[in-house]
């Protein structure tokens, strides 16, 4: 099944560069590390978790397994957009202490895949709000764009690995 | 040429872990006095393959041990030796041994040494006893006492050869392997290897045989070697490094500088290599001429019949990791989504060619519950695999505690599913030993009550629908119901002027902490952690239930799923969801009345349901959805049970139907959630979330305490 295929991190040492998916959210562009990309879907219904996170939409089938569905503006504080039958979930896979995860992500559209050199990624700068920027792993120019790149596994999984604890918590009381 | 051995090691592990099983259970079937000969070469064919498993990866400890095993087995083989009592004992010593020095290696862990090496000598005490009773035939009396007697100073004088022969013994070894020795598994540098840790070796490679590089077979071995080993050591201790090679080699062994008085010294060492009390009663020579004689045959006979038990055997199973068969089970569950989403969209369909459509439609459904039931029942094992382990357990259990008991096993061809089954394993023998231990009385008092002396323990297994009943039964004693009663008065866990039916106060024996209160006063004294038990049973979705009869014994009965990849649930609707509630959890479902329904303050609402007050709980207000309706007499009540007898009325939108669902983790890609057990998809394509009705009540009973 595709949740044992390999995921390689691309930035090993040696690399000048690596390509990143971006993607648009409201006004701005995001991009994830290509590899950590699983596969780009249509919006679907979900089904609705109990006690979950406001932010996280769902459950949906993806190829029988059970996928976690994130709205990124909601992560993000955006106002809400609609769902519509051009709305994309990008499926991505989430590194954290447990292991893998799969989660899908709702964005607002793809827009392209880029090579980005490492050299040219700019620190994010610190906007004051502690926490705020920490899944920002930096930030790059794109043609005449800015890019946001994102850490995937420090935006999604640090949500998850706590909600996991708090749920094992109440399943030890 | 070195292969990473490595790599073969769990291979070995899991083979050997099953052959002892199957040579303990062998042995239990052994009779004393006229054992089956089939059933001694069964045991001395696993001694030997974990022998040569073990000296081949070089778990030099393991191999030593088997092969005073397999010495003491080839005796019972040719008819040496009888099986005594005594001896049977010794050998499931042994293969208790034998697990424990195999899961030391394979867990890297350190060993209890002086365990194995006690009943090491213990099995070559017997060797040499009986090596030493046949020769003297005239004088019997003697013979045991006089081996026993004389180790010591044999001992001593082995111990003290090598001290008073310092190493200047020259051997030469002329070894000429024929060219299909690497086929048998034998490594020519594994033998050098150990002979350069016997002393200092030189070797001499002979090429002549060697083809041009075209006509050469990789796999078979053209050389020979001559080698000259400057080592203190007696021609046996190289004739066994050589083992394995016999009968797939010439070899000649040769003392180049004969000094020392050998012949005296060097001879017992054939017959039993440690303990040295055979010279004392056996001429010398004797054995010294058999030795190379039986071995040779020996090593002939047993890879044919080995072979022939093999290929059976191979022809009918193959191994195959758990993790493909999930692989090939998620596929097909896949293919069944996939499946029924055609059929709703053919069902759409109109015209001449739609009809063609569904037909085939129709053909691959048909077809896809096959292919889902072979699937399943691939996982499917025999609960044999269980059983096998109670009748050692139970000959033991009784034989410490003085009674006597017969084991009856039926249907254990039931097949479930491996991951039930692993689990299940536990909670029997808890179950078992509480019948033998507490249920079982002695002969004395059961000879009184009127019974046969030896009771009788029964375990069995069948299918009941689509669940597997186990149930374990005895002809004990049973429970004294006033007694449990009374404990439970006292202990305030019942009140004073409760009447409680007999399924209640056998409830009682399930409560964590009653049962050890029992033990110590000592009255029936059943149920030590039973309440373990019923947890254990309860998270593989399962029942247990006991029955008993005061004088006439117990049984308790265990209901099972087949398989926990599947589970029979039944959907049901809040809203735009679909949930599935497990039917094992579901006790009725009803359509409440709202004068039924009393309000308790503070308490939620609750309604009557067979004599009992059941708390009402909304779904809706649980999972935060909406629903279609929140008046109690527009949907509908799922009476459902978690543990103990915990019941709840479950208030939901409507029922939908009853299904067998697929069960997919939750937790895999996001997490635990309360109340909910895992996933499954519909045949929509849509996920579906499985209640947990247990965790349900926890999770409401938490919030009401909040």
């Amino acid at each position: 099944m595709s949740s044992n295929a390999p995921v390689k991190n691309g930035h090993g040492p040696g690399e000048g560069s690596h390509q990143v998916l971006t993607f648009v959210l409201g006004n701005e562009t995001y991009g994830v590390d290509i590899l950590r990309v699983q596969e780009i879907r249509g919006w679907s219904a979900v089904t609705k978790i109990p006690h979950a996170p406001s932010h996280v939409l769902g459950v949906l089938n993806l190829r029988g397994s059970i996928v976690p569905i994130v709205d990124l503006r909601m992560r993000f504080s955006l106002d809400r957009a609609e769902y519509t039958t051009v709305t994309v979930i990008i499926v991505v896979s989430v590194m954290s202490a447990a292991g893998r995860r799969d989660f899908g992500v709702v964005v607002d559209g793809v827009s392209d895949v880029v090579d980005v050199n490492t050299e040219e990624v700019k620190a994010a700068p610190e906007l004051g709000a502690r926490g705020a920027t920490d899944y920002i792993r930096g930030l790059v120019p794109v043609a005449d764009h800015m890019v946001v790149l994102l850490d995937i596994d420090r935006l999604i999984g640090t949500d998850m690995t706590t909600l996991t604890t708090a749920g094992a918590a109440t399943e030890a009381a | 040429m070195t292969i990473d051995l490595t790599q073969f090691h769990e291979a070995f592990f899991e083979e050997s872990f099953e052959a002892l099983d199957s040579m303990e259970a062998a042995l239990l079937k052994l009779d004393i006095g006229a054992p089956d000969k089939e059933l001694i070469n069964t045991i001395f064919r696993v001694a030997h393959s974990i022998k040569g498993g073990s000296a081949t990866f070089g778990f030099s400890d393991i191999a030593s041990f088997t092969h005073s095993l397999e010495t003491m087995l080839d005796e019972l083989r040719s008819g040496g030796m009888q099986v005594t009592l005594s001896m049977s004992d010794l050998l499931l010593k042994s293969v208790d041994v034998m697990r424990a020095m195999l899961r030391a290696v394979q867990q890297k862990k350190p060993l209890d040494a002086q365990k194995v090496s006690d009943l090491q000598f213990d099995l070559e005490l017997m060797i040499a006893q009986k090596n030493s009773a046949p020769p003297a035939p005239a004088a019997p009396a003697p013979s045991p006492a006089a081996a026993v007697s004389t180790a010591p100073p044999a001992i001593q004088a082995a111990g003290d050869t090598p001290a008073a022969a310092p190493a200047t013994k020259r051997w030469k070894i002329n070894f000429r392997p024929f060219p299909e020795l690497f086929a048998r598994g034998n490594d020519p540098l594994r033998m050098m290897r150990e002979l350069s840790e016997l002393g200092g070796l030189e070797s001499i490679a002979d090429v002549s045989t060697l083809p041009s590089f075209t006509a050469l077979n990789p796999q078979s071995c053209y050389l020979a070697w001559k080698i000259q080993l400057t080592a203190d050591v007696t021609e046996s201790t190289l004739r066994q490094v050589f083992e394995w090679a016999e009968g797939d080699c010439e070899l000649e062994i040769e003392l180049t500088n004969p000094g020392q008085a050998e012949v005296a010294s060097e001879a017992p060492a054939v017959a039993a290599p440690v303990v040295a009390v055979a010279p004392v009663v056996t001429p010398p020579p004797a054995p010294v001429a058999q030795a190379p004689a039986p071995v040779a045959p020996k090593l002939e006979a047993v890879p044919k019949t080995e072979s022939a038990i093999e290929k059976v055997a191979d022809s009918g199973s193959i191994r195959v990791s758990v993790e493909k068969i999930d692989e090939l089970m998620n596929t097909v569950g896949e293919l069944v989504i996939t499946q029924a989403m055609l059929s709703q969209l053919g069902s759409k369909l109109e015209g001449p060619t739609a009809e063609k459509l569904r037909g085939g439609l129709a053909q691959l459904e048909r077809n896809m519950r096959e292919l889902q039931e072979s699937v399943m029942r691939v996982r499917m094992l025999p609960i044999n695999v269980v059983f096998s382990r109670f009748p050692r357990m139970v000959r033991d259990l009784a034989q410490r505690l003085g009674k006597q008991i017969e084991l009856k096993l039926t249907g254990e061809q039931t097949e479930l599913d491996k991951t039930v089954l692993e689990k299940i394993g536990d909670p029997l023998v808890h179950l078992v030993r509480n019948s033998v231990d507490h249920g079982i009385e002695s002969p004395e008092k059961r000879a009184a009550a009127g019974k046969s002396p030896a009771g009788t323990v029964h375990l069995d297994a069948c299918h009941r629908g689509g669940n597997i009943a186990v149930e374990v039964s005895d002809d004990g004693g049973g429970l004294d119901k006033s007694r449990i009663l009374a404990k439970a008065k006292d202990r305030g866990l019942v009140g004073p002027n409760d009447v409680l039916t007999d399924e209640q106060i056998y409830e009682l024996i399930f409560l964590p902490g009653f049962s050890t209160a029992e033990k110590t006063t000592d009255v029936s004294g059943r149920g030590v952690g039973m309440d373990v038990v019923r947890r254990n049973i309860k998270e593989l979705g399962g029942k247990i239930e006991l029955r008993s009869e005061l004088g006439k014994g117990s049984k308790t009965i265990i209901t099972l799923p087949l398989t926990l990849a599947i589970v029979d649930g039944q959907s049901v609707s809040v809203g735009g969801e679909t949930y599935i509630v497990p039917l094992i959890s579901i006790v009725e479902s009803m359509q409440l009345k709202a004068e039924n329904v009393s309000r308790l303050s503070g308490r939620g609402e609750v309604f009557s349901f067979r004599g009992f007050y059941l708390p009402i709980v909304r779904l809706y207000e649980l999972f935060g959805v909406e629903p279609r309706t929140k008046v109690l007499d527009e949907g509908l009540v799922v009476v459902a049970e978690g543990e103990g007898h915990q019941r709840i009325g479950l208030f939901v939108d409507d029922l939908l139907g009853q299904q067998q669902v697929v069960i997919k983790s939750l937790e895999a890609n996001y997490g635990h959630v309360e109340g909910v057990s895992g996933a499954t998809i519909l045949g929509d394509g849509s996920v579906a979330l499985i209640l947990d009705i247990p965790g349900l009540i926890r999770a409401m009973s938490m919030r009401a305490a909040a």
